[in-house]
């Protein structure tokens, strides 16, 4: 299994959320927007090195801002 | 998702907007006659859950709290497209006890994606009335309102979150089919907005675009409409009222205002009845109502979040995040809502940046549309150059406040929405909105401009005024000093201050560098008054001497750059 964090996964890539660090705050966002441990996520892109990141969460798009999806830890399948 | 859409059609024309217990966020109230009872409606900000993360959702979760639960009840708007997502709140508010009514809107945008949702099991598995609708036709908002009598609370056990997603994995289960369906151009379209090269490409082919339309419609409605309006009927008018005001009498100079070359000059005279309502109608308004209508369009379809994903990594350099674009766009209508807007950024930091770079580098309609009046003539050059100009302060003086301020500035976390085909309902409703709101406000004060400016002339009481700053103005940014009265007019209102310019027949160079430093001044008395109630007076202080040496600094260096 490989642990990338969202930053670090490659445009297009599957995989299950594992760790989720950041305040209580930001977990209450990341909550109810259903980002949370289990969950299946795609990786659509990213922009630049150092640029937001786009994913796909069940039928959402949303849009994590680099230093925010470096706190989601992926596990990557196969 | 259509939540206002939803609420403008359950209430009347009743509709008040006011702003929550001392805070900004704003809720609107509506009246709905249901038989002879009348019911208060409250359109309350978005939210996706009754955990609080921002204060607009701190607002609407106090607002659920405060009164017995008898008394209220919640018509839940739920977007059908993504009722995974939408369903979170609804299982917090019947965990809470209230009585709900699902609302499930967007029907028709549901049937394009593919999705179709079993509307019995939905309210079996929820305990509650589920009602289809798609606002903007206004289907099924007649069962809606039936529905509102019986509305009843299902209380749910409380649970904790993952149990909540859960459960709403299996409600999704068992209500919702998702046939599959071909790529169709709008989800192409989506998904090549997010990514990096298709997404720039997209971006900047929109700006153009939507820039080219707000110059055509403006231009068109200038020359086809207004224009013919003001010499063909208006102008007749005026010269029969001409003799009868009495030719050197102090009316006939304030109504009508000095004659050029002895005719009627729209532009020039500076009559109340002459220059005032020319600019307002035939110089700005063309160029409110386009902007507004694009603005609008961008709004409606979508592009704006991908925008600010897209400029995010830009804007990080001077300061700011993705979504302070939106302030940015708003200023270009016009600074008032530009700064107000920026209540809706976290950091204090990012809302000083922003509204800084707001007054200071960003261009209202009405000054643009009256650069255009000014230099249009010339070539299109010199009108790009005003913009390039201030395109190059403002990322400057951006880049030197990113590296100056203290505080942090956030990050992004927001849900891009799906493209959406505007309701033209909803486009037409914020246009008119707008332009009252323009008509209103910046009437009076072109008048009272214009007036102030009328009566100095008559009593040619400049001369004091202008001898007082000449040095400066002729010295350092080589212009007359009669322009000097432009320059303090610009405080006060930005179209009169650019229309001051015309009868003085400078030089194209004198006119640019005019046109820039009215750009960079600060804004007009009405952002002053915004700023200083959304940042108080010692930032408003700091701003105005930024302000000060930015303009300084850029009058004399156009001056003795430019040959």
């Amino acid at each position: 299994m490989t642990k990338l964090s969202l930053n670090q996964m490659k445009g297009n890539q599957k995989g299950i959320i594992l760790e989720i660090s950041g305040g209580p705050g930001l977990q209450n966002k990341f909550m109810s927007m259903g980002i949370y441990k289990g969950r299946e996520i795609t990786k659509i892109s990213h922009i630049g090195l150092r640029g937001p990141v786009a994913i796909k969460v069940g039928r959402s798009v949303l849009v994590l801002g680099h230093g925010v999806a470096n706190k989601i830890v992926i596990e990557i399948h196969g | 998702m259509g939540k206002s859409v939803v609420f403008s059609r359950l209430t009347g024309v009743q509709v008040i907007s006011s702003n929550y217990a001392g805070t900004t966020v704003e809720i609107m109230r509506g009246v709905l006659k249901l038989g002879d009872q009348e019911i208060e409606v409250i359109d309350l900000p978005g939210t996706y859950s009754l955990e609080p993360a921002s204060k607009a959702e701190e607002v609407v979760a106090s607002l659920l709290n405060e009164p017995a639960k008898e008394e209220i009840a919640v018509i839940n708007i739920v977007d059908s497209t993504n009722l995974e997502r939408n369903l979170y709140l609804t299982l917090q508010l019947l965990e809470a006890g209230l009585p709900v009514i699902v609302c499930l809107n967007m029907c028709d945008e549901a049937k394009h994606h593919g999705v179709s949702i079993e509307i019995d099991s939905l309210e079996k598995l929820l305990g509650v009335a589920v009602v289809p609708t798609c606002a903007i036709t206004g289907s099924g908002i007649k069962t809606l309102v039936e529905k509102i009598k019986d509305i009843k609370s299902k209380p749910r056990e409380k649970t904790s979150h993952r149990d909540r997603w859960q459960a709403i994995g299996s409600i999704i289960e068992q209500a919702q089919r998702l046939t599959h369906r071909h790529h169709s151009l709008r989800e192409v379209l989506e998904d090549a907005s997010v990514r990096p090269f298709s997404g720039a490409l997209i971006a900047i082919g929109v700006m153009l675009v939507s820039f080219e339309i707000v110059r055509f419609i403006g231009e068109n409605l200038i020359s086809r409409i207004a224009d013919p309006i003001f010499l063909n009927f208006y102008q007749p008018l005026l010269i029969k009222l001409s003799p009868i005001l009495g030719d050197e009498s102090f009316f006939h100079h304030l109504l009508i205002g000095d004659l050029i070359n002895g005719k009627i000059d729209f532009k020039q005279s500076l009559g109340l009845l002459t220059t005032a309502p020319y600019i307002e109608f035939a110089m700005v308004l063309p160029y409110i109502i386009s902007f507004y209508l694009v603005l609008g369009l961008l709004e409606d379809i979508g592009i704006l979040p991908r925008l600010a994903m897209l400029l995010d990594n830009l804007l990080h350099h001077i300061g700011l995040h993705g979504f302070a674009i939106i302030p940015v766009l708003l200023g270009l209508g016009c600074n008032v809502p530009g700064i107000l807007a920026t209540r809706n950024l976290e950091s204090r930091r990012e809302r000083f940046i922003a509204a800084t770079l707001i007054s200071i580098g960003v261009p209202c309609v009405a000054l643009q549309a009256m650069i255009f009046g000014l230099l249009g003539k010339f070539s299109g050059f010199y009108v790009a150059g005003v913009y390039l100009a201030l395109l190059v302060i403002w990322v400057v003086l951006g880049v030197i406040l990113n590296h100056t301020v203290k505080g942090y500035s956030p990050e992004l976390l927001v849900e891009i929405p799906p493209y959406r085909l505007p309701a033209l309902s909803t486009l037409y409703k914020k246009l008119s909105l707008r332009i009252k709101g323009f008509i209103i406000e910046a009437a009076p004060l072109v008048l009272l401009g214009v007036l102030i400016i009328n009566v100095l002339l008559y009593f040619k009481l400049f001369d004091l005024f202008t001898g007082l700053f000449a040095p400066v103005v002729k010295g350092l940014f080589g212009l007359p000093k009669e322009s000097v009265v432009a320059l303090v007019m610009g405080l006060f209102r930005k179209d009169v201050a650019v229309g001051m310019l015309m009868p003085l027949a400078l030089s194209i160079k004198q006119l640019f560098i005019a046109a820039v430093l009215l750009a960079v001044s600060f804004p007009c008395a009405a952002t002053f008054v915004v700023f200083l109630k959304e940042l108080g007076l010692k930032d408003l202080l700091k701003a105005v001497l930024i302000m000060s040496i930015v303009a300084l600094v850029t009058g004399t260096l156009l001056n003795f750059a430019i040959r």
